[in-house]
Order: structure tokens, then sequence, then C-alpha cells
């Protein structure tokens, strides 16, 4: 008996992590210039190939995996600490991210044995990049009544659908395209499964969505008639929509979840000086008294999932105090302030808070809504 | 973690769930001393958890103390246990004795200290501490007063003119007046302040009582039958409590950082952090949890009180959570915008 139901335990980070750290530090000195406030870059949304290429070339992509398939063979809190700092640095990661979090560990659980010696060693080397396709117009929070469907055919299937919403389609190679592969079972959760699709096969098309922050981001990609050749379906046939809650799980607590909006916290600061005012100071405070337990909510995390255990409701919870969490930075900055957010000109600060301010509904909305991750908290505490 | 902290953690459990019970936290409430519970907690050795055996203490780690003081928290344990803790801790590290018994602590905030004089070799203190945490009921006090340098000082009930007050929570927070009191030992206050450690206790202990908040609105909402259904069935109540989760995770994730940080040397950074975030919990926490209970958690009768009162009362004890803020943020802007992550990190 514990008596309290959370498992959050405050996890020792081993000195090689912490070595590791001032490495991580070093390089993206080097690669992104010492000057933060120079650089113009107010998170790690960048897509920048050349950039996940130097970051493979130093083994900090897939380094939980295997050696055999280019992994490194490190822990998940050494992973944990270069992914701090490559957010931290607003480093452009995003060429890599999604294969690296999700698509990697998906292979390496449920994939061929000929897709894991075809893909992760390319994933780790930051050759190869990898969109996710699940959303759909139809098929949002209730993810499981997607539509795109995958027909047999000789040799593989014939992909027929939309999906939108698609993170980098327009930069990425491949998309993990989540598909119904049978529509003669019973609930929408059965004969789901997922498909690597080549996003330079013909048959689709990828059109761009602009949105709010002005960068192009996400799109919609068409599938009309592709063909899928049957070595690129993960896992077995109609398992799809167990491997992809799996893989949310490895989406949700990661330090994106708390370091998206950090360039505003730390531009803040500069622009309040060495001596704020007394109400300053505390907002200063708060923000970094919960930023420094965040941090340790989510190693936590990372920890349990070193230790083979499934973090399902930790995870979510990381999520939603994290995202509440930077959600509120642009908010007190706001409040303190009132300064106006300026995009593409003005000070630091006032376009650290345009980004922010343009970026941060998206933080409670993709990974899962909102509702959604509470959903699955209340589940955890034996609600639903 | 080890099994020895889950060992400790479930003797703490058990034995507070059975010490306080309603009759004896209403009893403690009402001003009586619980002095079969507090012999019993000492006899387990959970009074001085972190002090060597040779300051009567069980000889283990400031983490074993925030083990003690979360159950403690969570069960509303009603004794000077943090009180306790952190003045004999105080006496020790000065290299004085550890009178036997429980601790009454004066841990007041800068300028409104009482003074501290010295007449041939002889301290006396003169002045007014209000709010001190059992000082009428426990046999000593330890006193932080202004001398020369701030001091720590340890006094007999006996020296105090006593007026008995008590927080939200019925706990006593007495005001005492001493002049020209007799001390009984005394010497510099070094390191981390008596009011810090103050903060470093209620952290733990708020975070354990924000934890019963959330187990039992969570055991209401299951057994509890509105419109033909449990209230756990509502989405609405599923996503309050969500939320009430966050905080108590929140809450008690900063406590066991701050008093690893003990453990590690200097904390007054996590110490701060914890008051801030636990404070905040605390306000979040007893609101939702008291929606989620309706009319039957407003009674005198049903537990969650217990739980409430203390957390609005502890978050506003030793610096409220706006107290630490303003701190830390001070702390934040004269290291400047380009070490803030380098100094979070550093502190892992
Ligand atoms: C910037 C960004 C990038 C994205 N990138 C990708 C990507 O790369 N690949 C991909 O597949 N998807 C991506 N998404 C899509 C994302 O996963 C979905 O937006 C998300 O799952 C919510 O679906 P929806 O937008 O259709 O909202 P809906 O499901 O229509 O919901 C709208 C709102 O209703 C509420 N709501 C929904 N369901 C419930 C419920 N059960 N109970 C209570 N309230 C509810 C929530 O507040 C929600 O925000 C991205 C989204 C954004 C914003």
């Amino acid at each position: 008996m514990s008596g309290t139901i959370l498992r959050f335990e405050l996890c020792e980070l081993p000195v090689e992590a912490r070595a590791l750290r001032e490495e991580v530090r070093a390089f993206l000195r080097a690669e992104l210039g010492a000057d933060p406030a120079q650089r113009s870059r107010y998170s790690w949304f960048g897509f920048d190939p050349g950039f996940s290429r130097k970051v493979g070339a130093r083994g900090w992509i897939g380094m939980t995996w295997p050696r055999e398939y280019g992994g490194g063979e490190r822990s998940a809190l050494e992973r944990w600490v270069v992914q701090e700092e490559m957010l931290a640095a607003c480093a452009p990661v995003l060429s890599h991210w999604v294969a690296d979090r999700q698509y990697g560990p998906l292979l390496l659980r449920f994939g061929s044995e000929a897709q894991r010696r075809s893909f992760l060693p390319r994933m780790a080397r930051g050759e190869v990049c990898f969109a996710i396709g699940m959303s759909e117009p139809d098929a949002g929070s209730d993810l499981a009544s997607v539509r795109t469907r995958a027909n047999r055919v000789a040799g593989g299937y014939e992909l027929h659908g939309t999906k939108v919403w698609t993170s980098g389609a327009h930069i990425a190679d491949f998309v993990m395209t989540l598909a119904r592969t049978d529509t003669t079972l019973e609930g929408k959760h059965a004969g789901l499964s997922q498909l690597i699709v080549d996003l330079r096969a013909p048959g689709v098309s990828v059109r761009p969505i602009p949105d709010i922050s002005g960068v192009q981001h996400f799109n919609e990609v068409h599938f009309d008639g592709c063909f899928v050749p049957e070595q690129n379906l993960v896992g077995r046939e109609g398992d799809g929509w167990k491997q992809v809650t799996s893989e949310l799980a490895y989406e949700r607590s990661g330090p994106d979840r708390y370091l998206s909006a950090t360039r505003l916290l730390q531009e803040f600061v500069r622009h309040t000086g060495s001596e704020p005012a007394e109400h300053t100071a505390a907002t200063i405070g708060r923000l970094v008294a919960r930023k420094s337990v965040l941090r340790n909510l989510s190693l936590s995390v990372a920890s349990m999932l070193q230790d083979g255990r499934d973090p399902a409701l930790e995870a979510a919870l990381v999520k939603d105090v994290g995202t509440h969490y930077e959600q509120s930075i642009s908010e007190r900055v706001h409040e303190t302030l009132g300064i106006e957010p300026r995009a593409g000109t003005g000070s630091e600060l006032e376009r650290a808070q345009a980004w922010t301010l343009s970026n941060a509904p998206s933080f409670t909305i993709r990974g899962g809504a909102r509702e959604v991750i509470r959903g699955i908290i209340a589940r955890g505490l034996g609600l639903r | 973690m080890t099994s020895d902290d889950d060992l400790l953690r479930d003797s703490c459990e058990l034995l507070f769930a059975d010490l306080a019970t309603r009759d004896a936290i209403e009893a403690a409430e009402g001003g009586v001393w619980p002095e079969t519970m507090w012999q019993a907690v000492e006899e387990a050795g959970l009074a001085r958890p972190q002090l060597p055996e040779s300051k009567a203490g069980a000889g283990g780690s400031w983490n074993d103390a925030h083990t003690v003081l979360f159950a403690a928290g969570r069960h509303a344990l009603p004794l000077p246990l943090a009180e306790t803790m952190i003045g004999a801790w105080l006496l020790a590290r000065a290299g004085l004795d550890v009178p036997a018994g429980p601790l009454a602590l004066a841990a007041v905030r800068e300028g409104e200290r009482p003074r501290a004089t010295q007449n041939h070799g002889v301290w006396r203190l003169d002045g007014i501490a209000r709010g001190v945490s059992w000082g009428d009921l426990a046999p000593h006090c330890v006193a932080v007063a202004q001398g020369e340098s701030a001091m720590m000082m340890l006094v007999a009930r006996d020296q105090a003119t006593l007026s008995r007050e008590s927080n939200l929570a019925g706990e006593p927070r007495d005001t005492l007046e001493w002049q020209g009191a007799t001390v009984l030992a005394a010497a510099p206050l070094q390191g981390e302040d008596a009011f810090m450690l103050g903060a470093l206790a209620r952290a733990a202990q708020m975070a354990g009582a924000v934890d019963r908040a959330l187990e039992l609105s969570v055991r209401y909402v299951l057994e509890r039958r509105q419109f033909g259904r449990p209230l756990a069935a509502f989405q609405a109540m599923q996503q309050a409590l969500a939320v009430l989760a966050g905080h108590a995770a929140a809450a008690a994730m900063a406590a066991k950082m701050a008093f690893r940080a003990m453990d590690r040397g200097d904390a007054s950074f996590e110490i701060a952090a914890a008051k801030i975030v636990c404070g905040e919990a605390a306000g979040a926490a007893a609101n939702l949890a008291h929606q989620a209970h309706g009319a039957m958690g407003f009674t005198r009768e049903y537990p969650l009180q217990y739980s409430t009162r203390r957390l609005w009362s502890w978050r506003a004890e030793f610096g409220a959570d706006s107290h630490w803020a303003a701190w830390l943020g001070r702390r934040v802007a004269a290291r400047g915008a380009d070490a803030l992550w380098s100094d979070l990190t550093s502190r892992d």
C-alpha cells in the first residue's frame, strides 16, 4: 500500500548524461552561433535537413536504438538531455524529430526485419524525414474513424483518401499512414493498419495549408490510388489501432511540452532587467519555478520508459500541465508589459511574443486535444 | 527509488492513518495536546528522521523527512513534526544539544524578529513573535532572534507570556512575548534560514494534503450517483479531476526536489520553487476538490476539510507563494536571461 495514486519519482541524472549536456551545448553553440538574441528563432519548429544530418553524425538520433540498426544503445535519460538542449537552443530539429521520437521506436517494436534494416540506419543518420499521417477531415480527436482506404491489390495496397494537418509533408520523404485495410469488421477500431507511404510516389499529392503563424508547416495529403508495396505494411494488418496508441505515449511527455515557448521567457527576463519590480519578479519566479518542476516530471517519465514501464497516465499529465504552462507565458508577458506582438520587425521580445501567441493555441490541440488528454488522465485515475 | 523509501512511506501511512482519526484531530484542534500520539510517533523514530542518532534522530536523510512530512500532510496529523524536525536540526547543526520532546518554532522573518542581547556571556531574549507554531503546547521553543547577526535560541515555554491563537486549521499559532527571557542555548544562524526551512516543511505537508484531496475526490465521484450514474461518468467531472491530478503531481515533485536539494547542500532555489508550486496547487486543489464533493465536502463531518483548511493555512505560512515568487524572480533576474537555462540544468 502506498496511498498515493500518482507514480512520479524524482530521477537522478547519471553523470554521463550531464557530461553529454555540455557536449551538446558546445555543438549547438558552434552550429547555431553563440548569441541567441541574434538568431531570430523563437522555437524549434524549423526544418533543416543539413542540421539533422550533423546531429545524426554525432550519434544523437536514435540514441536508444540497438547498434545493429544504427542506434547508440544509450539510455532514455541521455536522450532526454539531448532533446532538452536542442529545444532550449531553438535548434531546427523537425527533419528528424518525428522519426526519432515515434517512428524509429514503432519500427523497433512492430516493424519487419527488412523495414528496420532499411529505415532505422537512415533515420539515425538524419537522412530520412517522416510525417505523421493520422488526422483526416472527418477524423480528428475521434481518430479511429479514419476513412482512408487501403485496398488489397497484387503485391500491396492501393490507397485512396485524404490526410490533413500533416506537419512537414511538403518536406518529408515518407508519411506513416493510418488507413482502413478491412471495412467488413464490426467497430471502428478494427481493420486499421499503418503503412509507410513514399510522399514522392505517383498518386500522392501534397497541398500546403497556410496556418496563422505564417510559416508553412502543415499540409493536406491526398492519395489517389497510389500503390504501397506489401513490405511497407508496419506490424500486422489490422493491428493499426493498438500500434497507434502505443506510439502516442512516446509523443506526449517529452521536453517539447515545456520548451516550446522558452525563448519568450528568456526575452522577458532580458527585457525586465536585473532589478525588476516586485510584481514582475514574482511573475518570473512563478514561471521559473513551474518550469523546474515540469522538467523533473518529464524526466521521471523518461526514466519510466527506460525501465520498460508504461507511463500512459504520467505522460498525459506532463502534456496537460506542460502545455498549460507554456500557454500561460505569453499571457503573463502581456499582463506584465502589455507590449505589442510584432511579426518580422520589432524587438526580440515583441517578436518572441508574436511567435508564441500565434503558435500557442496549437500546443493544446496537436498530439491530442486538451479534453482528450484529460480523458486519458481520468482513465488513469480510474474514473472511466 | 529504493525500497527503503517505500518501506518508510508505508509505515508512515499505516501509523498516521491509525493515529489521526477524526476524534484525535478534533481533540487536538480543541487545544488538547495529543501526548500518546506524540509518543507513538517518537517511538517509531519519525520525529527527527534526518538527525544523526547522536542527536536523538533516526540517522536518515532529508529525503526521509520528506516522506514523513508528506504522509503527515496526507493525514492532517495534528503534531508539530515539521517544527520539531527543523528546530532540532538547527540546534544540531550549531552543535547544540537537542532537548527531548516536541519543539515549537518561532521562525520569524527578518525585520520582525525579537532581540537577542548578551551580557557577561549570558544571552537574553526580548520581544514578540507572532504565529509561533505550537508555542503553547511544546515544552521548548526554537526562536530566531536578531542580535548583531541572526541568532537561533532555545527557550523554555515558561519563559514566555503566551496568547493562544490558531490558524484556520485549528493548529496552534501563538503569540509569544519574552522579557529578558533566560536562554538555554544560543548560536548564530547560518545557512538556510529557519523561515526558509519552514517553507520547505510546509511544501511537503501541502503536497501530502493535495494528494489526499485528490484521493478523496476520486473516491467520492465514483461512489456518489446522480442522474442515474456515478458523478465520475460525467466528462466535466473527469476533466476537473484531471486538472487536480496535475496539481498533485506538480506539488509532489516540487516538494521532493526541495528535500533532495537539502541532502545535496544548497537548497534555496528548490525550496522557493516548492513553496510557490505547492502554494499554487493548494488553492486550486482545494477549490476543485470541494466542487467535486458538493455540500458533503462542506460539512465538518466529511474529512475533506481537514485537508483543505490546512492547505489554506499552510500556503500562507513561512512566506506565501507570492513572497517566494518575488524572491526567486529577483534571483533569476540578477543572474540574467542568458544564465537562466544553464542555471536550471545545473541543479539536476
Ligand atoms: C499545428 C498542428 C500540427 C498538426 N500536425 C499533425 C500531423 O503532423 N499529423 C496528424 O495526423 N495530425 C496533426 N495535427 C492534427 C491534430 O492531431 C488534431 O488537430 C487533433 O487531434 C484534434 O483534432 P481536430 O483538430 O479535428 O479537432 P476536433 O476533434 O474537431 O475537436 C475540436 C475541439 O473539440 C474538443 N473536443 C474534441 N473531442 C472532444 C471530446 N471527446 N470531449 C470534449 N471535447 C472534445 C477539443 O477542445 C478540440 O480541440 C496537427 C494539428 C496542429 C494544430
